[in-house]
């Protein structure tokens, strides 16, 4: 299991480069990992998202689909893309500090 | 890293040709599927495929419970009245379960994720409908021409 120092934070990653405690993360860790993922700035919207992400992540036990994101987090589907382009779901929850997404929508 | 970079799907064109509920979803999560890995994704709606994306039908189909061996039902059971609706609700609830939305919605969903969808110029004629007649996700009527065109360099797959 990798680790690696990211904003001053041990942190456990998998192979993948996702982060496997979410309880390590911190918002400085979220703005390096975005510039791994190609964004370099992470705007009120790319913020909007990831809060949700680890909200509903932390009462659910699991990284919300965009659907629920849509639905509950009041995230249009279209932003979600803008924002996170090649690639939603797996992009916001990596910079969220959450493993890969396990399900199909 | 470098070989599978290579063999990285790109595009995909999926065509839906079957009305029924359990004809509908395999495509429709395949292309929604596709965009959420960052792949292009476009759907041919053709046949009775067509009624997913009618204004009138997408959330009124249903699972086919006759002459589906996988159902575990003997033909005559299924063709009792009530079974296919039955059948529909308990599909739709366990879908829900997994967050994944009725046909309408879903539609609407792959088109905000940037999918193009089209429906089948032959049978649009043959069923005589209008483009007033689908939702207004539907990018078109296309001939099937148009869609290998649109499909040049990628996977099509046909459901």
């Amino acid at each position: 299991m990798p680790v690696k120092q990211i904003a001053g934070v041990q942190v456990d990653l998998d192979d993948e480069g996702f982060m496997i405690n979410p309880d390590q993360w911190t918002r400085e860790i979220a703005v390096e990992l975005a510039k791994e993922e190609g964004i370099d700035t992470l705007t009120d919207g790319h913020w909007k998202i990831i809060d949700f992400v680890r909200k509903d992540s932390k009462e659910k036990g699991q990284i919300p689909t965009i659907r629920r994101m849509k639905n509950i987090g009041g995230i249009a589907t279209k932003d979600l893309y803008d924002l996170f382009p090649q690639g939603p779901a797996k992009k916001s929850a990596k910079i969220a500090g959450y493993p890969k997404p396990k399900g199909c929508v | 890293m470098a070989d599978n970079e290579k063999s990285r799907i790109e595009k995909v064109s999926i065509v839906i040709s079957r009305g029924s509920l359990d004809g509908v979803y395999p495509g429709l999560i395949m292309a929604n599927g596709a965009r959420m890995e960052g792949i292009d994704a476009t759907i041919f709606f053709t046949f009775f495929g067509l009624e997913a994306i009618m204004k009138k039908r997408a959330d009124k189909l249903k699972v086919s419970t006759v002459g589906n061996p996988a159902m575990h039902m003997p033909t005559m059971v299924g063709m009792l009245p009530g079974m296919s609706s039955f059948a529909t609700s308990m599909m739709k609830k366990e879908m829900d379960k997994l967050d994944i939305p009725p046909v309408g919605e879903f539609i609407e969903m792959i088109s905000d994720t940037g999918a193009d969808l089209f429906a089948c110029k032959a049978t649009v004629d043959m069923f005589h409908l209008s483009i007033d007649d689908f939702l207004p996700q539907v990018d078109g009527i296309i001939n099937v021409g148009e869609f290998y065109e649109r499909s040049a360099n990628a996977q099509i797959i046909f459901t």
